[in-house]
């Protein structure tokens, strides 16, 4: 059955495969998406002690379903001089390059829609291009809170990008590649050759910088709705504000999923090289063992789960402590760490450098 | 020696773990949602919720039209007009409440003289057209004739304290 | 004509698209977001060409970091159109002179310096990144290293043309606020527990002790 349906696949017109492709990517992680946020106001929930929505459908599980349907019924308001075109293409700019990111993403062995030589430029590259969305939302609404938000959110992503840039050099220095999937292959061992260990504060500043880069709290003065109301999507409403919402949640998943593969080896099981290789042969448990699908996902919903617990544990930053923490506390940790590394590349320091 | 161990505690998040464990433990202790439209809390003889105007046993309603109400509601919700009725005595021939305006702080129900403007235990109503907020002398007099034995109960119940 | 080709002249007439547009639109947001749409279709160009790491790159710093910036100044400025347009005619002669200049460099390098053949399409495999290393870190050292120092000399130039301090800023240090501890600002005093005092008049409660009260403020 499945052997049948990859050879209907790989007979199709190349195009054909990308849409496809594109198709396979895209629709679970809507679905991810809109299940994000229930899992968000559930943790959130219960992190006061409270149940969370439980009312729309068995448990609550139609919630985000009943969400969207909501949205998709509203009316989208156009503020009086609010410039039109920009208006409504910032939604559209925000989620584009969260999706586009995804396309160098590799979900398990050789599974990435587009396998690019310089895979990890492409996502700094995209990572970086969400802020004009934010930026043209907040100057196209005519409104002093939406620009508010956006010029704070302008100069916080410019800020974390030069730590999250760094980062992934760390992260390049030790894989010796751009290749995503080339990063991933350089990690393989066990789980001791993950770069986790020996890039331990580059994963910090990458995890943190990535929460700042999609604007989630504690770093989510942009939207501030205690100071500038909802920030640079205050004036959006309805299906445009909708797609705010799920690009905020894309680069959340996004961010996690790139943890995952940059510093804790994607697809690869923890297990590998460190069990025998006869439990890998055992007939359902072995599959489950060995490399997979399930172990990327397994990883990138715990840094998902991360996100929401930082979400219902940490208050705000303050503009200027954001400020200080990206320049003078991340970007010295990852130069000092990459003078270390580098040294440890010279010495072959092993298991991650031999 | 501090700043060793001050260096040492914000670069091993220290303070950060120790919120995270908190939002943790709460996150798995167990929880007391009431699930409301199923299960609901006991609720005190004193609760304020929407009015109702009483009447006598014998069907002659309370209220003298002594605008007392009027004057110490604080959100200036009631207005009352009066007259003299056929037998002589003062009665209102208007008696508004604005809802909106209102704040439910029971001050007409301390105020009154004859126990006839009351909060009743009822909060769960809601109105669907402009105007209808606006609760006037037939609705509240009908409010009090429909709960009249729950509003009494519940003065009964509060007497001792009053 | 081939699918590369329409692709190369679609993306060039976006990107000469953009530039008129950028250079005649009144609006300066509009005329910063042409110059972005003017370095996406560049960076799509040098994608054709085979030039990943510059086209990237492209997107990376000028895209992405460089342009958020400008906009952000953009935006927060008040710009008086009327004032900027004034002497528009009087410099005219001197800019076309200069434009021509410039157009005439170009045309005469482009024609009669840089005579090479298509290259060679390279395989899936050739990695642009590595050979661009390899170039900058051994025949282009130097220069590469000069260039280096340069920026670094202006990035402390900046800093140090900006960095002063003002008598008047009232703002705070937040490193100087992380540094505070408890210890710092609290002293914990150990003192005997105070004894009640006796009512100052009769019949008063013992509430008319608590502080605020109104027995207290007469």
């Amino acid at each position: 059955m499945f052997d049948w349906m990859m050879n209907l696949f790989y007979s199709l017109p190349t195009v054909m495969q990308i849409l496809i492709g594109i198709q396979l990517i895209v629709i679970p992680l809507m679905l991810a998406v809109a299940y994000t946020t229930f899992a968000e106001r559930k943790v959130i929930g219960y992190a006061h002690v409270r149940v969370g929505p439980n009312r729309v459908g068995p448990r609550g599980w139609l919630q985000p379903i009943a969400d969207a349907l909501k949205l998709l019924t509203k009316e989208v308001i156009l503020p009086t001089n609010a410039n039109r075109f920009l208006f409504l293409s910032a939604p559209v700019l925000t989620i584009a390059p969260a999706l586009a990111a995804w396309a160098v993403v590799p979900f398990f062995e050789g599974g990435a829609l587009a396998d690019v030589n310089a895979g990890l430029l492409y996502l700094l590259a995209l990572t970086s291009l969400g802020v004009y969305g934010i930026i043209i939302a907040g100057w196209a609404s005519n409104s002093k809170y939406a620009l508010l938000g956006s010029l704070r959110s302008a100069a916080q992503l410019v800020s974390y990008e030069i730590a999250m840039g760094f980062a992934l050099v760390g992260v390049l220095m030790a894989a010796g590649t751009l290749n995503v999937g080339g990063i991933i292959e350089a990690q393989s061992g066990s789980m001791y050759h993950w770069f986790l260990l020996p890039l331990l504060p580059m994963f910090f500043v990458y995890f943190i910088s990535g929460i700042a880069e999609t604007n989630r709290a504690p770093f989510d003065v942009a939207e501030g709705e205690s100071e500038i109301v909802a920030g640079f999507h205050v004036e959006y409403s309805g299906m445009a504000f909708a797609v705010f919402f799920l690009a905020e949640y894309a680069n959340m998943i996004l961010i996690s999923a790139l943890t995952a593969i940059l510093f804790l080896g994607g697809w690869l099981s923890p297990f590998q090289g460190i069990l025998p290789a006869a439990a890998f042969d055992l007939p359902v448990i072995g599959s489950l063992l060995d490399h997979g699908i399930h172990w990327f996902l397994f990883k990138t919903a715990i840094f998902l789960f991360a996100f929401l617990w930082f979400r219902a544990t940490f208050p705000r930053y303050r503009y200027d402590q954001i400020m200080r923490l990206g320049w003078k506390v991340l970007i010295p940790v990852t130069i000092v760490w990459l003078f270390v590394e580098g040294v440890l590349v010279a010495f072959n320091v092993g298991p991650w450098f031999a | 020696m501090k700043a060793v161990r001050r260096f040492f505690k914000s670069f091993l998040f220290f303070e950060l773990l120790l919120g995270l464990r908190l939002t943790g433990r709460y996150l798995l202790s167990r929880k007391f949602t009431v699930q409301y439209p199923d299960e609901k809390t006991p609720m005190s003889p004193r609760f304020r919720g929407l009015h109702a105007l009483r009447r006598y046993p014998n069907g002659e309603e309370r209220c003298i039209a002594c605008k007392l109400c009027e004057a110490v509601c604080p959100a200036l919700a009631i207005t009352i007009d009066s007259e003299e009725r056929a037998d002589g005595t003062r009665r209102t021939t208007r008696y508004d409440i604005d809802l909106f305006k209102c704040i439910f702080c029971g001050f007409c129900e301390e105020a009154c003289p004859v126990d006839s403007i009351v909060e009743t235990h009822i909060f769960e109503y809601h109105f669907e057209n402009r105007g209808e907020q606006i609760m006037t002398k037939d609705k509240l007099l009908a409010i009090g004739d429909r709960f009249e034995k729950e509003i009494a109960q519940a003065r009964a119940v509060d007497a001792p304290y009053r | 004509m081939t699918f590369e080709l329409v692709l190369f002249y679609l993306f060039g007439a976006i990107l000469l698209g953009g530039a008129l547009a950028m250079i005649s639109v009144r609006n300066p947001v509009h005329a910063a977001l042409f110059l972005v749409l003017c370095f996406v279709a560049a960076a799509a160009l040098w994608l054709l060409a085979e030039a990943e790491f510059l086209g990237i790159v492209l997107v990376l710093v000028y895209v992405g970091a460089v342009m958020v910036l400008f906009l952000f100044v953009v935006m927060m400025l008040d710009i008086n159109l009327a004032k900027l347009r004034e002497g528009f005619t009087e410099y005219l002669p001197v800019g076309i002179v200069v434009a021509l200049a410039m157009a005439t460099v170009l045309v005469l390098v482009i024609t009669r310096y840089i005579t090479m053949d298509v290259p060679e399409r390279a395989g899936p495999e050739y990695a642009n990144t590595e050979a661009l290393g390899a170039i900058l870190y051994t025949e282009y050292v130097y220069p590469f290293e000069i260039a280096a120092v340069i920026l670094l000399v202006a990035i402390i130039a900046a800093i140090s043309l900006t960095m002063r301090k003002r008598p008047d800023n009232k703002s705070i240090d937040p490193g100087k606020q992380m540094a505070v501890s408890r210890e710092g600002r609290v002293r914990m005093v150990t003192m005997a527990s105070e004894k009640k005092k006796a009512p100052r008049r009769g019949g008063q409660g013992s509430g008319a002790d608590a502080p605020g009260s109104k027995d207290e403020s007469k």
